[in-house]
């Protein structure tokens, strides 16, 4: 256990998520996604975020990927039917990319945030802590995202849904 | 658990503003570049967690769980967000036959 640890975790973060974009198969693309997340998960851990670790580790790895997957092997996309796009807005959208990197970063170094992450209380990420402030403090949001998961649902259902032939 | 959290003791808040900086990055030119819509989906998702890795980040820097139960909100407003989504491109898919988002320029003048 070193501090180095973060460091290969952050470099896979990257790896995958650099998979994810070029590879030219859409289910791998899905696979390395996973991927992606679960190093997500390990740098929650690490930053003793157990309950969001938790969280990431279901709602992502488990419902999201899976309706990912899911849509992706219903539509049956055969390989080669969605072009990609011309090298000249591929060289383009990464130079784009890579100015937004270098803003971004040149402004993170003006903030000069430089001093070491510390956890000053252990129990920060628990379950019970986080429980505390949510039914307190944000007891109204919650129950609003409740209305928005359903509304979600209620949508979902009603876009997906075959139209009946009106007579 | 100790030990665990020893890891990221001396870790300095920038290189996580930088981690997240280029995850967020790499989101945004999988937008760019990619045609199918389900990857320009899963792109949007990283960009997603990219936001959630810095609010923790910060949230522990500030030792306030507020960040924390804002993560947990963007959680569910992407797991909303996805089924939508994923519902509008089978809706696509069912009038034009592909997921490409080059099909889709009617309002392009």
């Amino acid at each position: 256990m070193s501090i180095s640890l973060f460091y290969f975790v952050a470099f896979l973060s990257i790896f995958f998520a650099l998979l994810v974009i070029f590879a030219k198969n859409p289910v791998h693309s899905v696979l390395y996604l996973i991927v992606t997340f679960f190093t997500f998960t390990i740098h929650y851990i690490l930053l003793n975020a157990q309950f969001l670790a938790i969280v990431n580790f279901i709602v992502y790895m488990g419902a999201i990927m899976v309706l990912f997957l899911f849509v992706l092997m219903l539509l049956n996309l055969n390989e080669g039917s969605i072009g990609s796009k011309s090298n000249l807005i591929k060289i383009i959208g990464v130079i784009a990319g890579m100015c937004l990197i270098i803003t971004l970063v040149g402004s993170a170094r003006v903030l000069n945030a430089s001093e070491p992450l510390v956890l000053q209380t252990q129990d920060l990420g628990l379950v019970k802590n986080l429980g505390k402030v949510l039914f307190s403090k944000f007891l109204l949001p919650f129950e609003v995202s409740s209305i928005l998961l359903l509304s979600a649902m209620v949508g979902a259902v009603l876009l997906a849904k075959k139209e009946i032939k009106q007579v | 658990m100790e030990n665990v959290t020893q890891a990221i003791q001396g870790v300095p808040l920038n290189h996580y503003i930088l981690l997240c900086t280029i995850i967020f990055s790499i989101g945004v030119i999988g937008v760019l570049i990619r045609r199918n819509a389900i990857v320009i989906f899963m792109s949007i998702e990283l960009m997603l967690n990219a936001v959630n890795l810095l609010l923790t980040a910060f949230s522990v820097q500030h030792n306030d769980p507020s960040g924390q139960v804002f993560v947990f909100f963007i959680m569910a407003l992407a797991a909303a967000e996805v089924a939508v989504g994923l519902a509008i491109i089978v809706m696509i898919f069912r009038n034009t036959n592909s997921t490409d988002v080059n099909i889709l320029n009617k309002l392009k003048w």
